[in-house]
Parts: structure tokens; sequence; C-alpha cells
């Protein structure tokens, strides 16, 4: 038997094992590029050979490769992210911004899609092998095969074409000028397709696990012992499917927001929402590596943050765990 | 040799041959029975033909620029309207069918030997060698896929070459666990054990035992990342990360955004986007039956 504390130091050593292994990767596959990374800095803006020596010791690019890897480790805790090639500003700076940006959609996408996913998945497993089980098991399938890009492109014809929606950005430019309420309200207008694009692209999958969790509960020993003592069907959802049905919902929400990322970039980049995603994007067009890295490092650490959580959190919310 | 020896070869060889073909039509009679099945298969059938029979299909290249053509909407000329280069969209769209399949399959194929050598031996050999696997699996899962992809294609440099890699050397995880497990239980089962005690050595079991008995949970494990390896190559294409010049349904698609069509012609991103779907869904559908029938344990959802 596990104790809370073992339990817990045993999730903390594998969420610092795995944060040591990203940071690794990630000084290592930036360095398999070619040449000196201050030449592509400065490209074609002819340094003498001085300055170029100045700078290679500044960053400790004269040093061998383990000390290279120890600055970078030491620079990396103290928030010294590098300069981005393309605004010359420190990574950090840019990064900050643009994740709040990104966390304001994703967490509002979750949150839908979520919730619209417990409910249809509940509906579904009622209704399992009727006509709306058939066909809505069968749209998630075809949504899922869809590139979420594509998906947000075929949205921004329809909403900028028929309902006149905003194409691109967060706000409009005139926004700053007007009251508060005109403000929120231009926010929020752009953020529908963007929004919409993701919570399509999410909902499907907590749709499909909660209808399986759901038809997994059905058929334990206590549902066929509480349909048995004559319980109402209605009762017998809420109180005994859904509290257990719900439980692999916690693991997937976590599990999932490498997905959601995954989607933020696609539609960040198509809506011109300006986060992480869409950091990445043009950090991807400029061959800016800094931002690149700095952004791979902060998505990695976010999703095994809240894989952590979920670990934490699961024992908390499911007596059995806590036991084993 | 003597006419014994030879009689008695041909005979195993015509039983071989004999369980090998009731194998393969037991398998296509439970297959058969299965429509979501049949419907992948017919569609995958329709799209391999259509990019093997490519030239056959259009009269024109897709790179022959039409004048007079600048982004018009789908005609007789041109079914899938024109882009903004004066290039047929059909055309294009078929001749993109190649690279996105081809890209798709060596993507797969290189996630596939991974995540199937590294899962063999994880389940095979227990202990450390199994912990550090396990870490490693661990690792690739939690880190977001697609990030890491960028990562990976972005150092490579944007090219074809570089979107397959990337995409074959994160997507093995989902293989090497099916097969992870799929090793501990066949290696628990009586044939192995009889066959150690005869005294065969690891690599021989591993080759001739387990090999076999993982191959068709392979196969319809691979499936399945056929269709996620086309979704990446466009999302990465699209990104920016493929080679230009080379035609692929992503790469159709980047055009359509960045030449800023995308909101006055409606054709343009339809037919590639559309084609990526119905293939995207033929290789879930069959790689599901296929699954339904070496995975029986695999529920229905």
């Amino acid at each position: 038997m596990l104790t809370k504390a073992a339990y817990f130091i045993k999730k903390i050593v594998g969420v610092l094992l795995t944060i040591f292994l990203v940071l690794t990767f990630n000084f290592y596959i930036f360095r398999i590029l070619p040449g000196n990374p201050f030449a592509l800095l400065f490209r074609g803006a002819g340094m003498s050979s001085e300055v170029i020596r100045d700078l290679n010791t500044q960053f400790g690019l004269d040093q061998p490769l383990w000390m290279q890897y120890l600055i970078y480790l030491r620079n990396t805790a103290s928030g010294n992210w590098g300069i981005s090639y393309q605004t010359r500003t420190p990574v950090w700076d840019i990064i900050l911004p643009s994740l709040s940006n990104t966390l304001v959609l994703l967490v509002v996408a979750a949150v839908i899609s979520i919730t619209a996913g417990i409910l249809i998945g509940i509906l579904l497993a009622w209704r399992r092998g009727t006509k709306i089980d058939v066909t809505a098991s069968a749209m998630t399938l075809v949504v899922y095969s869809m590139p979420t890009f594509w998906l947000g492109l075929m949205l921004l014809f329809v909403g900028v074409i028929y309902f006149g929606l905003p194409v691109s950005g967060m706000e409009s430019l005139r926004g700053a000028t007007e009251g508060v309420f005109v403000q929120l309200q231009d926010r929020m207008r752009h953020m529908i397709l963007p929004l919409l694009t993701l919570v399509l692209g999410l909902t499907g999958q907590y749709v499909l696990v909660m209808k399986g969790a759901l038809l997994d509960v059905f058929t334990e020993d206590f549902m066929v012992t509480a349909r048995a003592k004559g319980i109402s069907n209605r009762k017998l959802l809420w109180d005994h499917g859904f509290r257990n049905g719900v439980l692999p919902m916690v693991t997937l929400v976590a599990l999932n927001l490498g997905l959601a990322f995954g989607g933020a970039v696609q539609t960040e980049t198509v809506f011109s929402w300006p986060g992480i995603g869409l950091l990445i994007y043009r950090a991807i067009l400029s061959r800016d590596y800094p931002v690149l890295q700095g952004c791979f490092l902060i998505v990695a650490v976010a999703v095994i943050s809240a894989n952590f959580v979920a670990d934490m959190v699961y024992p908390l919310l499911d007596p059995r765990v806590r036991t084993q | 040799m003597t006419s014994d020896m030879i009689e008695m070869q041909s005979e195993t060889e015509d039983s071989a041959r004999h369980v090998y073909l009731k194998v393969l039509s037991g398998f296509w009679s439970s297959y058969r029975r299965n429509p979501m099945g049949i419907i992948g298969v017919g569609i995958l059938v329709f799209f391999i033909a259509a990019a093997l029979l490519a030239p056959y299909a259009t009269s024109y290249d897709p790179t022959q620029v039409f004048i007079s053509d600048i982004l018009q909407p789908p005609s007789w000329n041109h079914p899938f309207g024109t882009n903004e280069a004066g290039q047929d969209l059909y055309s294009q769209v078929l001749y993109g069918s190649r690279a996105s399949l081809i890209v798709g399959f060596t993507a797969a194929l290189i996630a596939a030997t991974l995540g199937t050598l590294l899962g063999i031996t994880a389940g095979y050999f227990g202990g450390l060698v199994r912990e550090l696997l396990l870490r490693l699996t661990d690792f690739f899962i939690v880190i977001p896929t697609l990030v890491l992809m960028i990562v990976l294609a972005s150092v490579l440099g944007p090219s074809l070459s570089s979107v397959i890699l990337s995409i074959g050397l994160v997507g093995w995880t989902g293989t090497a666990r099916v097969v992870m497990s799929q090793t501990l239980s066949v290696k628990e089962r009586a044939f192995v054990e009889s066959s150690r005690s005869a005294g065969a050595g690891d690599f021989y079991i591993l080759r001739s035992h387990i090999l076999p008995n993982v191959m068709p949970v392979v196969f319809a494990q691979t499936v399945l990342v056929v269709a996620n390896s086309i979704l990446y190559e466009a999302v990465l294409t699209f990104l920016g990360l493929g080679n230009p010049n080379q035609i692929t349904w992503g790469q159709i698609l980047q055009f359509a955004f960045v030449s800023g069509a995308i909101t006055t012609s409606w054709w343009y991103a339809l037919s590639p986007g559309l084609s990526i779907m119905l293939v995207v869904l033929g290789f879930f559908l069959t790689g599901y039956s296929l699954d339904e029938i070496f995975n029986p344990r695999v529920r229905k959802i």
C-alpha cells in the first residue's frame, strides 16, 4: 500500500525527471543546426570577428558542449531564454503575453467542449444503438478526420461572408477608444470563430470517452444490483453512472491539453490570434529558433504540470486509487 | 534428395499454403460482415487508384498555367476551379494525392518499425530495460505531439523528407504500447515456454514466436497511424514546413491561405480539404475494423 506522501513524492520525481528530459532535448536538438547561432542572428550584417568572439564569450559558445549545457540550464532557470532573431527582444518577454492569450482561448474552449462532451456522451449512452447514437458517432469520426486548420478555414469563409464576423486578431483597432462594454463585445466577436474551431475539434473525444465510460459502468455489478433494487433509470444514470463515468474525463482533460495546444497552433494561425500558436507559426516562417525553443519549453511544461495536477486530483475523486 | 523427401516437403508446403488460404478466407469472411470496414476499403481503393492513374484521369499538367483562368470557380474545363496562379486545381489535387499518400505510408512505416521494436523489447525483457522504455514512451505521450513535430521539422529544414521523419519519429507511441501489452500476453503462452525448455534462445523466440503473433495487431494499428500521418502532413505543410515546390494537399491549402484567396474563392480550399478528410476517414474505418478482428478485446464504443 502506498501512503499519500509516497504517492506524492513518486509523482513529483516523475515530473522533475520529465522536465529535465525536455530541457536536455531542447538544448541538444537546436545544437544540431549547422553554423554559429550569431551568424544566424545577424544574417548578412557583416560583423567583425572580434564582435563575434565577444558574443561567443558572453553566451558561453566558446566553452565545451557540456559547459554550454550547464549555462543553458542556468539561463533558463533565471528567465534568460535568449533573444528573438526576428524582433531582437528577449524571448521571455514575448512568450508571456502570448501564453495568456492562448490560455484564454483554450480555457473557454475546454469548458465548452467538456460540458458538451459530457452531456452528449450521456445522451448517446442512454440512447445507445438508436439513430441519434449512430448519426452522432459518425459525425464525431468525420470531424475527427478533418485537419483542424481546414475546419478553421471553412468556418472563416462562412463567418466572414455570411455573418460578417472579424477575420483576424483579438480586437479591432478602434476598440480601444470606446467604452468597456463595446470593447468586450468586440473581443467576443473576434473570439467566436477561433473558439468554434477549437470546440468542434475537441468535443468529439470527450463525447466518445464519456459514452464509453458510462457503458462500462452500466455493466458493473453494483449497477445490476441497483437496477434489481428497483432504482429509477434517471437516478441510476445520475447517482451511479455519472459519478463513475466522469472520472476518466479528469485524466483525459489533462492529456488532451497537448492535443489542445496542437489545435491552438492551427487555429491561431488561421485567425491570427496573438497567442503561442501564432508565435510558433511566425517563428517557423522566420527561422526564429530561440522563440521556437522557448515556445516548446513553455508548452511542454504547461502540459506536464496539468498532468501532475490531474494525478493529484484523481485520488481525491476516486477512493479506489488511494489504496492501490 | 530422394523422391520421398521431395514428396514430404511438397506436402508440408501444400498444407502450409492451405492453412494460409484458410486463415485469409476466414479473415475476409469476418471482415466482409463489417459495413464500416467495407466503406473504408472502398474509399482507400478509390484514392489509391486515383493516385496511380493520375496521368490518365486528367489531361493537364498540375503546374500548367492558364493565364485567362485565374481564380475561376469550378467549370467543365476545371471541375475543382483554378488557383491564384491560374493552375487547374483538379489535376493538382489528383497529383497531390501521390505525395500525401506516400508521406502517410512512409511515416507510418517508420513509426510502426520503431514502435514494434521498442514495444517488443519492453514487453519481452522486463526490469530496467522496460522501466527505461516506459519512461521514454511516457515522455513522448505527454509532450504535445504537434509542437514536437514542428520543432523537429524546422530543425531538419523544410522538405518532404523532414516532414516524413518528424512524423515517424514522434508517432510510434501508440504502436509501442499495443505491441508491449500483446508481447506480455504472448510470452506467457505454453508454446513459448516449451520452446524455451527445448533450448531456444531469446532471439529465436522473439523472431519465430512473438513477432508473428504481434504482427496482426501492428498491422491494424499502422493503418490508424497512416490516417494520423496524413493529417499531420497537412498541418506541418500548411504551417510552412513542407517543400513549396512539391504539390501535396497540405501545400495547396497553404497557398490558398497565404495568397489570401480563402475569403474570396470558396472552391480553393474545398477539394484538397475534402480529399484529406475522406482518405483519413477511409483509413480510420479500415483500421478500426481490422482492430476489431485482430484484437477482440477491443470493445465497440
